[in-house]
């Protein structure tokens, strides 16, 4: 296990330069607690980075210029010439969406005005759990609440480690609880084969049990529980290859334990209908909390996801996957999904921001494209605007919505580049549309 | 600029003016004195036979928090039908139970509104909590922050603090959510409901803490008094929903002690347990108590009847209410070890005897609770139905046979069970404009706000005196927001951002040395993270101070006393 806390305790002197209690907008988990030096190579990350984190924060973004057409030009001519190809779509496509509040808030002002379809690149695996809300609903906890209260984790199909690096760290093998002085160690399962468990260790760390089925087996192994929970006994001798007792003793575990909770990552589970995985989980939480409590912890959320879904939802009423056209926001969460839009032909342009990692590339097509985007950001084929635009939170300030959809955090101005933010870009445009 | 209102029949109950033609004379955002003769008019508003109020204010509505979007993102269903198309001025949106932020903003402005407060503001959650309401256009913002389930004040209270610390956590709280006053929802409720407690009355112990509902009211009511906040704790009381909650009711209002306090959606918290259905109405016996107890206000919480959702910090309640849940999915949630959230879809019919007394308990309480400047005028939005029904509400108050119209329509049972029809009031004009204007505005703190007098902001609505009082509430003729023209005809004519009100008693910093290291130990964000700046609810670098933009406005605290 890597030590990202290289130094710990709260009264240890940062190192002179250190810009501390730094919020990461790398993953989801949005961790606050980084400690970075800036010098004339640009920023690094001296405590309490993950690889997410370093690679993020170190990154190398100068030198980047806007380009039309892969000509560089200046950023008054790219937004220009965005503009005027936004303005001769009939139909823009606003994907990515990789950015933090007012980014996606200047997205949504530019989309309900030029008559756009709104969708994030990660909202495939958001509609997983999404859904679920829509038709079941569910018992959420946060991770502060987790972190203290949970006494048993079930991590359910999802490799947390790699989309969380510091999850096991800073939820589970935590030194304190508010609840006990002396708080007991607590039992981690992991229904699920290959999941990297490499992280879960240390003092808080008790019993590490993995019910060893197929990632996409997962749901008959949850199904199985579900019904043990449910007092509905399964009669095989095992479910996807998981010995029926072993999922037994699970069932009993959670109705013994004073707060279960089940995690899960909705990217993780990358197999057909996993949303029916989520489900089942969500009703066998209800159903132990019947008579005990317990709770779901759904991560994932990179990507500025979160605040994408949030801000979409409390302007237009919908989760993304939303089009303007009409004028009116028109929701329907599989007509709007991008990647079926560009492989279906429809759509005349697109408009895809990434401003933290260089991973969340457009994807190929033949539609003009306008990308704002993080240097060094992957793209298939230049595009016909390209306008470098600055990571909320090293480049500039903003604000983010954490993975648990409750706590928001502020992002801090770095000063790692002058590179200008999303939402003024799209503000000009609008402006000039 | 000098703008003239003229002879408008007035109703501005803080000036003692019922229903008086006046001249009102408006400058620079705000209302003057009548200007010597011979002074240049700029502008005039011939207002002859209209009523004339200040904008309407809401002292507690959902408008903003995670919990609301939550009912957003839950509920395509519900929007579909009634998104609203963008315009000119306008950004699209959809409204129907849990409306979108900036339609939420224009529906309220089409109503004569000028100003709604957010009354369950969780401390984790304030940052998203303002940057909705910064989505919410045209009207005055503000929020109440939720203390008294958080670990760290029950602790505090288990520990015996000295009395000076917990009022500086309470307000060194305020600062840092940007509070403008506090409110305790199910007291010690939401956090016993962690430790699988199901119900919490008032003088049952809390399992882990060992503190009661009425320690944590009495804490949060002095605390008030004594920093000076001007709004009294704004209770959500013990038992929302459970038959026999009067009884809790009863108790909390006469364990107040003389302290102010604001019991709040009261219509809730009134129920029975007689009849066969085991379900009655508390009504009389409250308002009784209420009419006898000046410390205490209250606002209704009224429901109406068709779809819509319930958002509460009453995770407690909210899980019981689950069973209700219509269409069948909700959501529930335990938060940070600071509080909870249950998001609940519900659909009051006026068939089932249940919903059709809550609507009767509701108007009971309206009608029998005498003083209008300690009753305020809400659904509990989206709660007891949408912010929109309040012109329907207000003419159920003032039109008695309108009234009798509507209870001949509902469930038999629930007719008999009520002594509505022998409730003659109708309320007034004057009693409408103290209810919805001058009431809130004294019991929050704003002092030039919910006024017409010199000094006052000119947030002005205009009526047409229209007998049918749900069409003339519905639909003003003009309103003004800073002496703006911003509504006619009841459509939105010029989009402002309105302003954030906040109040900020004075604490003693060194508070915040035990926070940091309890923050540190145990939470996942750290305290200067937590803490919402200035520059974060302003509108950046606006340079304004009057609320002409989405500034802050921070209104005045009374001094810290002892």
């Amino acid at each position: 296990m890597t030590n990202w806390t290289q130094a710990k305790g709260p009264g240890e002197t940062p190192k002179s330069n250190a810009i501390t209690d730094v919020a990461c907008p790398f993953c989801g988990l949005v961790c606050d607690d980084l400690e970075i030096v800036r010098d004339d190579n640009g920023l690094h990350v001296v405590k309490n980075g993950c690889e997410k984190a370093i690679a993020g924060f170190d990154r190398n973004v100068d030198g980047a210029k806007p380009q039309v057409d892969g000509r560089d030009v200046d950023i008054g001519t790219a937004i220009q010439a965005a503009t005027a190809l936004i303005r001769k779509s009939s139909l823009p496509l606003y994907g990515g969406l990789g950015t933090d509040v007012d980014g996606i808030r200047a997205v949504m002002a530019l989309a309900d005005k030029s008559g756009g379809v709104v969708d994030h690149a990660l909202s495939e695996a958001q509609y997983r759990n999404f859904r679920v809300m829509q038709t079941r609903g569910w018992i959420m906890t946060t991770l502060t609440e987790a972190r203290n209260r949970a006494d048993v984790i079930i991590v359910v199909g999802s490799d947390i480690q790699k989309l969380h690096p510091r999850f096991f760290e800073r939820i589970v093998n935590v030194d304190e609880s508010l609840f006990s002085e002396t708080p007991p160690k607590r039992t981690v399962y992991f229904i699920g084969k290959g999941l990297d468990q490499s992280a879960v260790k240390g003092p808080r760390i008790g019993e590490i049990i993995t019910l060893p089925c197929e990632i996409d087996r997962v749901g008959e192994v949850i199904g199985a529980l579900a019904a043990e929970v449910k007092g509905t006994p399964v009669t095989h001798d095992t479910v996807a290859g998981v010995p029926i007792a072993d999922i037994r003793a699970l069932a009993e575990r959670c109705q013994s334990s004073a707060y279960p909770v089940f995690v899960w990552a909705p990217p993780s589970l990358a197999f057909p209908n996993a949303d029916l995985v989520v489900s089942t989980v969500s009703d066998l939480v209800k159903d132990l909390n019947v008579k005990g409590r317990a709770a779901g912890l759904a991560l994932g959320g990179n990507e500025g996801s979160i605040s994408a879904a949030a801000v979409a939802s409390w302007q237009s009423g919908y989760p993304l996957r939303v089009s303007f056209a009409s004028g009116k926001p028109d929701y329907d969460f599989l007509r709007y999904s991008i990647p079926r839009m560009l492989a279906n032909g429809e759509g005349d342009a697109l408009v895809w921001l990434a401003s933290f990692t260089p991973d969340l590339g457009p994807p190929a097509t033949k539609i003009p494209t306008v990308v704002l985007g993080t240097p060094g950001l992957k793209l298939p084929n230049p595009p016909a605007v390209f306008i470098p635009v600055g990571t909320p939170g090293a480049d500039h300030a903003g604000r983010i919505i954490r993975v648990d959809n409750v706590v928001s955090l502020p992002l801090r101005n770095l000063g790692r580049s002058n590179l200008p933010k999303a939402s003024d870009i799209f503000a000009a445009i609008e402006l000039a549309l | 600029m000098l703008t003239k209102f003229t002879g408008g029949t007035v109703y501005d109950p803080l000036n003692g003016v019922n229903g008086e033609v006046r001249d009102i004379y408006v400058k620079d955002g705000r209302i003057v004195a009548v200007p010597p003769p011979g002074t240049r008019i700029d502008a005039e508003y011939p207002l002859n036979g209209r009523v004339v109020m200040a904008g309407a204010i809401d002292p507690h509505s959902h408008i903003g928090g995670g919990k609301v979007t939550i009912g957003r993102m839950m509920l395509p269903e519900d929007h579909q039908g009634h998104e609203v198309a963008r315009t000119e001025l306008m950004r699209s949106g959809c409204g129907h139970a849990v409306p979108s932020t900036m339609t939420t903003g224009y529906r309220y402005a089409e109503m004569g509104y000028t100003a709604a407060f957010e009354p369950a503001m969780l401390p984790a959650n304030a940052r998203q909590a303002h940057l909705e309401m910064g989505d919410t256009p045209m009207i005055d913002k503000g929020a109440f922050v939720m203390l008294g389930n958080d670990d760290f004040f029950l602790r505090s209270l288990v520990e015996k603090k000295d009395f000076a610390f917990i009022k500086d956590y309470i307000a060194w709280t305020m600062h840092a959510a940007q509070a403008m006053a506090v409110k305790i929802v199910n007291p010690g409720g939401i956090s016993a409901f962690k430790f699988n407690q199901r119900s919490l009355d008032l003088d049952e112990k809390h399992e882990f803490y060992g503190v009661t509902p009425r320690d944590i009211i009495l804490t949060l009511a002095r605390g008030m008094k004594e920093l000076g906040v001007p709004h009294p704790i704004h209770i959500h009381g013990c038992n929302l929903g459970v038959p026999g909650s009067m009884n809790s009711t009863l108790a909390t209002i006469r364990g107040a002690e003389g302290l102010p306090i604001h019991l709040t959606h009261i219509q809730f918290h009134s129920y029975g347990t007689e009849g066969d259905m085991k379900f009655s109405s508390g009504a009389p016996q409250i308002a009784e108590l209420l009419n006898q107890t000046p410390n205490v206000s209250i606002d209704i919480g009224q429901i109406m009847f068709g779809q819509t959702c319930t958002a509460s910090g009453d995770s407690m309640r909210q899980y019981g209410n689950t069973k209700s849940a219509n269409p069948k999915k909700w959501v529930v949630m335990d938060i940070e070890c600071d509080n909870g959230c249950g998001v609940v879809p519900m659909k009051y019919r006026d068939k089932s005897y249940v919903n059709a007394l809550q609507w009767c308990i509701g108007l009971e309480l309206f009608l029998l609770v005498q003083d209008p400047w300690r009753i305020f005028l809400t659904t509990d939005h989206p709660n007891g139905a949408p912010f929109y029904f309040y012109p329907h509400l207000i003419r159920l108050l003032m039109d008695r046979t309108f009234r009798n119209e509507m209870l001949e329509k509902l469930h038999p049972g629930a007719q008999a069970a009520t002594i509505l029809k022998t409730l003659d009031r109708e309320y007034s004009l004057y009693d409408v404009a103290i209810m919805t204007r001058a009431g809130p505005a004294r019991s929050l703190g704003l002092r030039d706000r919910g006024h017409l007098g010199a000094g006052a902001i000119a947030d002005i609505t205009v009526y047409e005196d229209n007998a049918d009082r749900e069409a003339m509430f519905k639909t003003p003729l003009f309103v003004f927001k800073s002496g703006e023209l911003i509504v006619k005809n009841g459509r939105v004519v010029k989009v402002v951002s309105g302003a954030t009100h906040v109040v900020r008693p004075d604490y003693d910093r060194a508070i915040e040395k035990p926070l940091r290291e309890y923050f540190d130990r145990y939470h996942t964000v750290k305290l200067d993270n937590f803490r919402l700046s200035d520059q974060e609810v302003v509108e950046s670098n606006c340079g304004h101070t009057g609320g002409e933009c989405g500034c802050v406005i921070v209104q005045p605290c009374g001094p810290r006393t002892s």
